[in-house]
Order: structure tokens, then C-alpha cells, then sequence
């Protein structure tokens, strides 16, 4: 427990230190809620689907937990250059705590991450259907979170460095958000894409969340809630696998 | 009493013969030096005596447990210092002090007053809550030896611990590493490039070339055989004069990208 303990408060005092990165990783939400959310509203208005900003809000909220997550997932690479991951590998704990402690500790920075990005589309004019619901809002995040975080360890554990990353920014990661249902109605889309959608494990989180903050939801409260815990089972053992399998 | 016990180590990546069947032991005690040219196979054998990487074949006794099937003992039986520098940049000596207690479950109290101790030691008490990426590269040595103190491990693995560091630090290093062997009987098994420090420590030394124990004993019987009266000489004597071409891996290569980045 104590060993989880310290892996955990290692990654969130190191997101805490770094406020540059923190800032910097705000700067693109509110990219997206001001230029798409004000730019795209009237349209959205028009074509009979409401306020644009209720609709989006959830989805950036999601997308920066997704980045965030995947990020503090693949920080692994970033621990086998600087040595560190030696370190904790040589240390007489298993690898499994390992990555208990570090998913938990990735997914705790990336909820800080979602919830500073929910107050800020809170003073962008994003309103809140209940906050009685916001309990449910928070499981979400914390899934999305833990799901993409044991994806990134997942990345990271046969990644040798940097170089994939672009590569997996451009073919993974974007295409994942864009294809969330984030921006769009996920109905009445070409079959193609609404399959992609369909096992795209983010369309689920996106869909709680919103569902959660706003009552809308495009599939039910249970199926989000059911396939999430699927795939992060799926995912985590998959990154335990794969972690348990580095060599240094 | 041998406390480390390698019986026909190999290590194989793909065609490369990193570790081809080496076999030797290290006394209770003692303090050995593993030598050999860049690429000999010296980390490699480091790296599977601390179970962090798998040997294609053999087998190691450490501390009179396997590290394949006892890794976790094993783990508790040694505290290392890696070639390269393995602290977190981002927190304070102290906290990296905390996790690596933490980690090896040193009860609280003891781990406190030991992270003071070790500290003071090596002169870095003044220094604990200041974060390592301030720290100069002797300080950062040091502070990784007093880490791999903490949990009183019984060998300790130095993997060129005094590379790219002055005279004076290097100097003092060996002198606190000596005076730790010699009170605390902690084992100690080091690499090194530099043959007048390992002539200064060791007891016994084995070089190791091309994944092979090339001679093992003390520095004057190598010196006996070899008729040379200096170790570098009788390195120079087993291993020839020809230069050695050293493969690097991904993370090598992302390093060196890395501080040519940060020359230009």
C-alpha cells in the first residue's frame, strides 16, 4: 500500500511542479470551446440541435483528460531515458504495483486536469443540468482517465523512445477524440464512421460525461458505464502485461 | 564464503554474444572490479546480477538466492549505483531519498533518522530540499550513493560510479566506499574504465572481453602474468590495442539527440 502510495505522490507532485505544462495543456481546451463552441454555435443553432457550448463542453472536457491520460501513461519512456525507470524496476516490489501506482497516479492528474477544464467552460457559459449528478460526471472522468493511461503505459512499455510518438499522436490519439462523438452528434453519420465510433472506447466517455452533466445521452447511462469497465479491465491487463515484460 | 555466484552466465541478443558463458564468484566481503573494454559485457552481467534483464542461460546466486526464482529477495539483498544517473530531476535529494525507502519498505522512523545519516555523509544534508536538476554531476553521484545505502543492503553494485567526475570528487568517493567496506562488511562489486581506481580498491578483478572472463585474481597476479608492472598495462596486455565499437540502443540514441539539442 505504501509503496503504491509513493509512486502515486511522485507523479502528482510532479504534475504539480510543472505549471508551464499544466497551463500549456489548458491553452488547446479553450482553444476548441472559443473558436468551435462560439464559431460553430449559430450553425448548430440553426440545424436544430441546440446550444453548441452544452454539447461540447463534456466533449473537450474529455479530450483533455484523454491527452493528459495518454501522456502521463507514456511518461514511462521519458523515466527509461532519464534512468529513472531503473530505479523503481531494481527496487524489491512487483511490477504490478508498479503499475497500479502509476495508473492511479496518471488518472489523478488527469481529473485535475478535466475538472480545471470544467470550470473553465463553466466561465465560457457552460451550465450544469444538476449538480447531483456531478458525482457521476467525476466516475467518468476517473474512467477515461484510468482507461488511457493504461493505454499510454500500454504505448510506452514497447515504444524504445520518442520517435513513435508523433506517430501515435496522428494515428491514435486524434483520431480517437475526433471520432468521439466530442464535436458531433454521433446519429445519422456514413455507416463507416459510425462503426469506428461504435468501438471507439472514448465515444463511451464522452457520452457518460455528457449525459451526466447535461441529461443527454446518445446510448444509456449503463451500456457507458458496463463498456468502459470492460475495456479498462481489458486495457490495464494488457499494461501490466506488457509493463511486466520490460527489460533495462 | 562466496556471496555472489555466477555458473555459466549467457546473455544472447539475437546473433550478438553479449555474456558467453562465464562463470566466477565474489567473496563475503571483498571488494571485486569488473573490467573490460566498451562493450565487453560488463553492464550486461550487472544488469542480470540485479534482475533486470534475464539471462538466455545459467544461473546467479545472489546473497544465496536465485534471481530468477527469488528475484524479489535478491532485490533486497543489493543497493546499486547505474552507469548512468537513475534520480527523479524534478524532486528534492530528500524525496528521492523518501521514495526509495518507501519502495524498499525501511519502517518510518528508521527511514527519517537513516536519510539524515546518509546525508550528512555525503555532504548533501544542507542540500536535501533543493531538486536534484539544480544539482552538479558529483552531487548527483552522491546522492545516488547514499540512496542505494538506505535500505542496508549486504553487496553493492557500483556501474562506473566515478565517470565524467573530478579528482577530488572521485577521491572522495572511493575513500567513503572503501571505509564502508571495511566497517559495514558490505560486498562490494564495481566497473570501472579507470584502472588506477580499481588498482587503489579492489581485491580481486576480473576483465572481461568480448563476453568472456578473459583473467580473474588479484591485481598482482595479472600483473605476474601479464609481466607488466601496472594494471592498465596489463589490461592493455589481455585485451590488445584495437578500438572497440560500441552498439547503443534507442534510449542512447534519444539521449545523445537529446544534449546535441541542447548544445546548439
Amino acid at each position: 500500500m505504501n509503496t503504491i502510495y509513493i509512486l502515486w505522490l511522485r507523479q502528482v507532485k510532479r504534475y504539480l511542479r510543472s505549471k508551464s505544462r499544466m497551463i500549456g495543456s489548458l491553452s488547446q481546451p479553450i482553444l476548441f470551446l472559443v473558436a468551435l463552441g462560439y464559431g460553430l454555435g449559430p450553425t448548430f443553432q440553426r440545424a436544430g440541435e441546440g446550444n453548441y457550448i452544452q454539447f461540447l463542453a463534456p466533449g473537450v472536457i474529455a479530450m483533455s483528460v484523454l491527452f493528459s491520460a495518454i501522456f502521463s501513461g507514456m511518461d514511462i519512456i521519458w523515466d527509461k531515458q532519464f534512468g529513472f525507470l531503473k530505479e523503481t524496476l531494481a527496487a524489491p516490489i512487483s511490477r504490478f504495483e508498479i503499475m497500479i501506482g502509476r495508473t492511479l497516479g496518471g488518472a489523478t492528474t488527469s481529473i485535475f486536469q478535466g475538472i480545471l477544464v470544467l470550470l473553465i467552460s463553466l466561465l465560457l457559459g457552460f451550465k450544469i443540468s444538476s449538480f447531483s449528478l456531478l458525482f457521476t460526471a467525476f466516475i467518468f472522468i476517473f474512467m477515461i482517465a484510468v482507461l488511457f493511461t493504461a493505454l499510454g503505459t500500454s504505448i510506452a512499455s514497447v515504444l524504445e523512445d520518442m520517435q513513435g510518438f508523433q506517430l501515435i499522436m496522428n494515428f491514435l490519439v486524434m483520431p480517437t477524440f475526433f471520432l468521439s462523438g466530442a464535436l458531433f452528434p454521433l446519429d445519422g453519420l456514413p455507416k463507416s464512421i459510425e462503426i469506428i465510433s461504435k468501438i471507439n472506447p472514448l465515444s463511451y466517455g464522452v457520452d457518460g460525461l455528457r449525459g451526466a452533466l447535461t441529461g443527454l445521452y446518445q446510448f444509456t447511462f449503463t451500456t457507458d458505464l458496463i463498456t468502459l469497465l470492460i475495456i479498462t479491465f481489458i486495457l490495464f491487463l494488457i499494461g501490466s502485461y506488457l509493463f511486466s515484460k520490460i527489460q533495462v | 564464503m562466496s556471496i555472489i555466484e555466477v555458473i555459466n552466465l549467457k546473455k544472447y541478443f539475437k546473433e550478438i554474444k553479449a555474456v558467453d558463458d562465464i562463470s566466477f564468484s565474489v567473496n563475503e566481503g571483498e571488494i571485486f572490479a569488473f573490467l573490460g573494454p566498451n562493450g565487453a559485457g560488463k553492464s550486461t552481467t550487472i544488469k542480470m546480477l540485479t534482475t533486470l534483464l534475464k539471462p538466455t542461460n545459467g544461473k546467479i546466486i545472489v546473497n544465496s538466492f536465485d534471481t530468477e526464482k527469488q528475484s524479489n529477495e535478491v532485490r533486497h539483498s543489493f543497493g546499486i549505483v547505474f552507469q548512468d544517473y537513475s534520480l527523479d530531476d524534478e524532486l528534492t535529494a530528500y524525496e528521492n531519498m523518501e521514495f526509495h525507502g518507501s519502495l524498499y519498505r525501511v519502517p518510518k522512523k528508521i527511514r527519517h533518522k537513516r536519510i539524515e545519516q546518509l546525508l550528512n555523509i555525503v555532504e548533501l544534508w544542507d542540500r536535501k530540499d533543493y531538486l536534484v536538476k539544480t544539482f552538479s554531476g558529483g552531487m548527483k553521484r552522491r546522492l545516488e550513493i547514499a540512496r542505494g545505502l538506505l535500505h542496508h543492503p549486504k553487496i553493492f553494485f557500483l556501474d562506473e560510479p566515478t565517470i565524467g567526475l573530478d579528482p577530488q570528487t572521485r577521491n572522495h568517493i572511493w575513500d567513503y566506499i572503501q571505509k564502508l567496506n571495511k566497517e559495514e562488511k558490505i560486498t562490494i562489486l564495481l566497473t570501472t574504465h579507470y584502472m588506477e581506481e580499481a588498482e587503489k580498491v579492489a581485491n580481486r578483478v576480473a576483465i572481461i572481453d568480448h563476453g568472456k572472463i578473459v583473467i580473474l585474481g588479484t591485481v598482482e597476479e595479472l600483473n605476474q602474468k601479464a609481466n607488466t608492472n601496472s594494471l592498465e598495462n596489463a589490461f592493455l596486455h589481455f585485451t590488445g590495442y584495437n578500438l572497440r565499437e560500441e552498439s547503443t540502443n534507442g534510449i542512447d540514441r534519444m539521449r545523445m539527440r537529446h544534449n546535441h539539442k541542447i548544445k546548439r
